[in-house]
């Protein structure tokens, strides 16, 4: 095994026992790193591979969360099914909006603008639906019924979250190493000179989002069980979107660990920001940290940290 | 359907219209010389608003008035954002440009909200209460003075733009950077000069709104969506485009709120917007992309 895959399987291990040593709010922490991390990693996949950004992957998470909020509540089905169907949901979206888009050219800024639209109308229109409880949201009975995806200990959501980011990890990493990936990565490239080399465009761009969109869908899921409420704003809003493509942004986007490291960096300092930060009078400054960082990043980090560390350490390495 | 109230929409839809029109003039000027999207144009009306609010309480100067003095506030911003951020990643793919104005964005609302707090404002005027009747319909003054100064504003940069020596440099550098660079214009300062006169535009509509538009440091976002709505339904980079755009897009949403719902006037925009990105993306008045 090379050094980096020790290193990787030595923080699994890290992981998988760190419960037993930690405490409520230590979890919590942990819950939301793994969360946004697979968030990013599904996002990753789109906007990082492919090179296609899209500021309105909270359309995936708000129908993923009331596809399967809405069948367990009405219909009594499990999440744990409830789950895959969610995704299912928000795949079909993702292919609808990716066919839209992608069909008619739309690239760039005009991309970003028509994912942004989708989910704000979701948001608008999700406000509207009676059955969906409309502004004010579900909310979903808390029986801490393991079967139903509820669970007193947050242990179980944090091992949950942990799998939950290995998968998307592993499917991005599956990804990466087949030929789909190295066409995804000719598409960011440059689409033009993909296209003349025979490469169907258009198949693959789309492929990567219903990918993405379906994992994100799933995510929803996790979100609505670990909330137990569900609001039109908070699930479909700009602010989630902007916070899924932040991780991987900061952390290094098409890269593996990218998104991985930007959760570890970013989920911390919002939860701890949001602690120390958000009582009264500084409501609001642990977003301005936030903007700061990512005008920093652009400006000194382009390509992310995760490459720069990698290249601090090959540094390293060779002296 | 009650003709008299959809007349009356199609009135308030047409003068609110004036202030969408040029805010999307701002963000299309920066757009057509720049190709960068500013993605904090609504937090920047926003500072426009809360400008005019604090020269109404602490100098009890009319937003009427001090619409000019928010202006001269944002062109400075505007100048500044330009210098220090936007110049320096000009070359850098079109993503990155988005996620740093994306930054600037969270950066002026958030601002906002630890200064101003959360509380929604109104900034008052001596109009205040002031009407018009046009038979039936009737005319909110202070609705009827912005629509004529922001109309006016709109004039006057297209003077700007097409009588002065600065102004035809800058529509010469939007559509040939190249080639003006090499006819010797000096590019940077015409950047300089296009952000901060789109940030202007949009600082004067916000203060020219501030008097009936309810105000809290997060309505740049939605602000924001709505000027980039205008700017692709009107034409990228078509400064006729994004003002007749802002009329259009105005008068649809106050019909869709009469016809709909209130809360689901954006929905009109936001289908309007989906249709013409899939049918006719380079926009109403723009050149094909």
């Amino acid at each position: 095994m090379t050094p980096g895959r020790w290193l990787a399987a030595a923080a699994l291990f890290v992981l998988l026992v760190l419960p037993a040593v930690l405490g409520t709010y230590g979890l919590t922490v942990f819950i939301f790193i793994f969360f946004y991390a697979f968030l990013g990693q599904a996002w990753n996949i789109v906007g990082g591979y492919a090179g296609q950004l899209s500021a309105g992957h909270a359309a995936f998470v708000g129908v993923g969360a009331y596809t399967a909020a809405k069948l367990a509540i009405t219909y009594g089905l499990t999440p744990w099914i409830g789950m895959f169907v969610a995704g299912m949901a928000a795949a079909l979206l993702g292919l609808g909006v990716a066919y839209l888009g992608f069909r008619f050219g739309l690239r760039g800024f005009y991309f970003v603008l028509l994912t942004v639209a989708v989910a704000e109308i979701c948001r608008l229109i999700t406000l509207h639906i009676d059955a969906l409880g409309g502004a004010l949201g579900l909310f979903i009975t808390f029986t801490g019924n393991p079967w139903m995806f509820q669970f007193q200990d947050s242990r179980a959501h944090y091992y949950i979250g942990l799998a939950l980011m290995l998968l998307a990890t592993g499917v991005a990493a599956g990804v990466e190493r087949s030929r789909m990936g190295a066409y995804l990565r000719a598409i960011k490239e440059d689409e033009e000179a993909a296209e003349a080399l025979g490469v169907n465009t258009l198949r693959y761009k789309m492929l990567a989002m219903t990918v993405s969109a379906f994992l994100t869908g799933m995510g929803g899921t996790f979100y609505a069980y670990l909330i137990f409420s569900l609001q039109p704003a908070a699930v479909f809003g700009i602010p989630l979107s902007v916070d899924i493509l932040l991780r991987p942004v900061v952390g290094g986007s098409g890269t593996l660990m990218g998104p991985i490291l930007g959760s570890f960096i970013l989920s911390p300092l919002a939860e701890v920001s949001r602690a120390y930060l958000s009582g009264g009078a500084w409501a609001g400054a642990h977003l301005v940290v936030y903007g700061v960082l990512l005008i920093g990043v652009v400006l000194f980090l382009p390509q992310g940290a995760y490459p720069y560390l990698r290249r601090l350490l090959a540094r390293g390495d060779a002296s | 359907m009650n003709l008299i109230l959809l007349a009356q929409s199609l009135v308030n839809g047409l003068l609110f219209g004036g202030v969408y029109s040029l805010m999307a003039v701002g963000l299309s000027l920066i757009f057509g010389v720049m190709r960068v999207i500013n993605f904090a144009h609504g937090d920047m009306m926003v500072w426009g608003m809360y400008l005019a609010f604090l020269l109404n309480a602490y100098l009890g100067v009319d937003p009427y008035l001090s619409f000019v003095v928010c202006a001269a506030a944002l062109f400075v911003t505007g100048l500044a954002v330009q210098r220090g951020l936007v110049n320096r990643i000009m070359d850098a793919p079109h993503e990155m440009q988005i996620l740093l104005m994306l930054g600037v964005a969270l950066v002026l609302e958030n601002v906002a909200l630890v200064i101003f707090g959360p509380d929604t404002r109104r900034v008052a005027t001596a109009f205040g209460a002031s009407a018009l009747w046009l038979g039936p319909i009737f005319l909110d003054l202070p609705r009827l003075l912005t629509f004529a100064l922001s109309v006016t504003l709109s004039v006057a940069l297209w003077l700007f733009l097409f009588r002065s020596d600065l102004g035809r440099t800058i529509r010469a550098a939007s559509d040939n950077p190249t080639g003006a660079l090499i006819v010797g214009s000096d590019v940077n300062r015409i950047y300089t000069v296009a952000f901060g006169v789109g940030a202007a535009l949009v600082g004067a509509a916000g203060a020219l709104t501030a008097s009936f538009l309810p105000f809290s440091p997060t309505a740049g976002l939605p602000l924001t969506i709505a000027s980039f709505n205008i700017v692709i339904i009107g034409g990228m980079g078509s400064l006729l485009g994004a003002f007749l755009g802002g009329l259009l897009v105005s008068v649809a949403e106050s019909i869709g709120a009469v016809v709909l719902a209130p809360s689901l006037k954006e929905v009109v925009s936001f289908s309007l917007l989906v249709i013409i990105l899939l049918f006719r993306p380079s926009g109403i008045l723009g050149r094909r992309a």
